[in-house]
């Protein structure tokens, strides 16, 4: 087989990897913008005055989080293209029609935050549900805008299948990575349709959010961890399959009805109670898994890699996911909690660390893999000044923005729900209460830390390797 | 529902343990295999039981059928009652007030309702306030927005209104015009055919059973 994981010779790229390449700018690029939107965002928190007619909030925070959503599944289906093709010897199957897809949704992307920018709002009516806005958190897309999501994840899906059909070879990974990609694009158009009764909207709303983030991309993102581990400390297949296995086992086993715990508050009847507080206190179990097969392959390895940046994005990942989702996210996942919790700024402190820690960890892992073999000669262990810049501003940025999202959440939740019975008056007493005032000042300070670790990744992304010793290829 | 939650959570576990040992058997718990029957069986079961309780689900959230109000709840008066057995708030129908000084039947009720979630999601409110406790944290949670004595209090003196649903209508107007606390809502430029829908979306929400959600309603001020 001319194609191997391991990572310790150059090779020439495939087609599927020229496109993930592709991928992998696109998303960095996307991600700049969720930084811009989200900035104003923060910034209306602190002046509410500024842009208020321009750019509203909302219009900001649904760029901020779609932006963000596109980006880290464009940077995760990258991934795969990138992996495909060494994981089953062969270029991958149907590629024209992956790169002609790929140019229509960079198209369609664009025409989506052009419209959400200047248009913004529409009438009351089905047309802006089709063709403006569905109103709708995470997924605003308008309608087409889902039919073309779809149609992607099928083509997409078809590469996959395709191309191990091809290769007459099913291994546990690609076995587990057409399983999931099935269910997941399955779920999408969960989220694709209209209805008046807002108890069932929300019902199958989750089923996108929590079913993706939860339970698919956390399985997802297994896999790619499982590749880029092989590739980076050369772990025995064996193992990492094992892992792998044990990690979807415990992640459906506890994810799939750990939904329950979006269930307790909007209409739907008691049993979700008890249901989804039993099922999401275990989804920590696997994260915890996760975190332990890194440490013990890194350590194995005693960090001895051949691409260091890479190896640290894969263990913040493992780090990150535990803590962003497991402790932020079981710290409110009971229902006693919830009951006066849910609903507040302790929600987004928890998103935005597990976003960070779980997809962005893993997104930069497989960039960095990329970008080592898109430079010739290549060099071998790829390192630089700058990438631990990068890694520890955006480490301490999200840190200080979580830990600002947390004390806020933690007097709102106190505030205006335990103390003044969550109305009008009592949300305007805690966001004026010094404890959560003052904590937009100091978000807005970390959030410029994150953005100077954004532009010294972006340096480091387009410089790193570049230097002419390396290994001879 | 005949089972408990709990009777549901010890036989997903108990069947997916179970399977996966009578499937394994012959295998280690340390080989693949055995930890590939694993994930087939629990995402199969814990799949099945979602389908499952999915259609309960929609059994009892039909509008009418208890838990959600039926259409013409807009014509009633809504209040939060304290349930000792529940040992939580939950909404009750009292007398008949009409809305916007009309009777509504089922069918203009559902039209209304219907085109006020469809503003409701036209003008991107969940980006700015939580409907059900779900979406951004800028703005006020708006699953008991009907019932927030903030209208009489502050609003009705405010812009003259005589009756609740008319207050609402003229702060949402132009609400950047009376500003409420340090941050401001922008003017979304809602006809006045869309308020009245709108409005009424949001009386009908606010008799949705949520469990006691959002904690002490207006009780403690
Ligand atoms: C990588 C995995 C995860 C990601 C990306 C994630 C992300 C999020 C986000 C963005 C929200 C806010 C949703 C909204 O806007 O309304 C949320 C809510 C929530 N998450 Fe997670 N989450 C993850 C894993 C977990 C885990 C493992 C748990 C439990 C142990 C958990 C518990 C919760 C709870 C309880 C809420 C609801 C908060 C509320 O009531 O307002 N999450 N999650
Ligand atoms: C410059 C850095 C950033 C700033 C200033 C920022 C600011 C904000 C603000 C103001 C919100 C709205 C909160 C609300 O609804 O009240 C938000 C939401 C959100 N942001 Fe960020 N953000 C930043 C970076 C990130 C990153 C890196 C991620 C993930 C990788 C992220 C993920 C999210 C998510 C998931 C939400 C929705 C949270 C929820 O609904 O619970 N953000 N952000
Ligand atoms: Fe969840």
């Amino acid at each position: 087989m001319a194609a191997s994981l391991a990572g310790n010779k150059p090779q020439e790229l495939f087609e599927s990897q020229k496109l993930a390449l592709a991928y992998f700018a696109v998303a960095i690029i996307l991600f700049g913008a969720q930084l811009v939107f989200g900035l104003i965002a923060a910034y209306q928190y602190i002046n509410p005055d500024f842009l208020l007619d321009k750019i509203p909030f909302m219009t900001n925070r649904t760029l901020h989080v779609n932006a963000m959503i596109v980006w880290l599944l464009v940077g995760l289906m990258g991934g795969v293209y990138w992996f495909l093709p060494l994981e089953t010897g062969r270029e991958v199957v149907g590629i024209r029609l992956a790169k002609f897809i790929w140019w229509v949704i960079v198209a369609g992307v664009s025409v989506v935050i052009l419209v959400y920018l200047f248009v913004q709002v529409g009438p009351g009516n089905a047309f802006t549900l089709w063709f403006i806005n569905e109103g709708r958190e995470y997924i605003e897309a308008p309608r087409w805008a889902d039919i073309a999501i779809v149609a992607w994840v099928a083509v997409f899906l078809y590469n996959v299948i395709a191309t191990a059909l091809a290769a007459r070879r099913i291994t546990g990974l690609l076995g587990v990575l057409i399983f999931d990609l099935v269910a997941l694009g399955a779920l999408y158009t969960a989220g694709m349709h209209y209805t008046v009764n807002v108890t069932m909207d929300q019902y199958l709303w989750w089923w996108v959010v929590h079913l993706w983030v939860e339970a698919t991309w956390e399985v997802l993102v297994g896999v790619l961890m499982g590749w880029s581990l092989m590739y980076l400390l050369g772990t025995p297949r064996k193992l990492i399959e094992t892992w792998l296995f044990l990690e979807v086992a415990l992640v459906f086993g506890t994810g799939i009805l750990g939904l329950g715990h979006h269930y307790f508050w909007i209409g739907t009847p008691e049993y979700w109670i008890g249901l989804g507080g039993f099922f999401s206190a275990l989804e920590p179990l696997p994260l915890v898994a996760m975190v332990v097969h890194a440490l013990y392959d890194a350590g194995a390895h005693r960090l001895n890699t051949v691409n260091r940046p890479a190896v640290f994005w894969a263990i913040a990942q493992a780090f990150g996911n535990f803590i962003g989702a497991g402790v932020w996210g079981f710290m409110q996942t009971l229902p006693q909690i919830n009951m006066y919790s849910h609903g507040t700024q302790l929600a987004a402190a928890h998103g935005h660390l597990a976003f960070f820690g779980a997809y962005l960890g893993t997104v930069l892992t497989l960039i960095y893999i990329a970008v080592q073999n898109a430079r010739r000669p290549m060099q071998i262990p790829l390192d630089s000044k700058y990438w631990s810049w990068a890694f520890a501003l955006m480490i301490l940025g999200i840190i200080g923005i979580a830990g600002s999202f947390t004390i806020s959440g933690f007097a709102q939740t106190m505030i205006e729900r335990a103390e003044l019975g969550s109305t009008w008056s009592a949300f305007i007493r805690s966001y004026t209460h010094p404890w959560y005032a003052n904590t937009l000042g100091w978000r807005f300070l970390f959030a410029w830390v994150f953005v100077a670790g954004y532009l010294v990744l972006v340096y480091d992304l387009l410089t790193i390797g570049k230097r002419k010793e390396g290994y001879a290829a | 529902m005949d089972y408990s939650w709990i009777q549901i959570a010890v036989a997903a576990i108990f069947f997916s343990v179970v399977i996966t040992l009578v499937l394994s058997r012959g295998y280690g718990w340390l080989s693949p295999t055995f930890w590939r029957n694993a994930a087939v069986v629990s995402s199969l079961i814990m799949t099945f039981i979602l389908l499952w309780l999915t259609l309960d689900t929609a059994d009892q959230v039909r509008p009418g059928s208890g838990r959600i109000p039926d259409w013409t709840v807009i014509n009633y008066e809504i209040r939060l009652v304290w349930d000792g057995a529940k040992r939580r708030q939950v909404p009750a129908v009292g007398r008949e007030t009409g809305f916007f000084g009309k009777k509504w039947t089922r069918q203009e009720a559902y039209d209304l309702i219907n085109k006020g979630k469809m503003t409701l999601q036209s003008r991107n409110c969940m980006e700015c306030h939580q409907i059900l406790g779900n979406g951004a944290y800028y703005a006020t949670d708006l699953t008991r927005a009907w019932l927030d004595p903030w209208w009489e209090e502050r609003i009705m003196p405010l812009t003259g209104a005589k009756t609740r649903e008319e207050a609402m209508m003229a702060w949402l107007k132009n609400p950047p015009a009376m500003p409420q606390g340090r941050r401001k809502m922008p003017n979304l430029h809602f006809s006045d055919e869309e308020l009245k829908a709108l409005i009424a979306f949001l009386k009908w929400m606010s008799a949705i059973d949520t469990n006691g959600f959002p904690p002490r309603f207006a009780v403690a001020q």
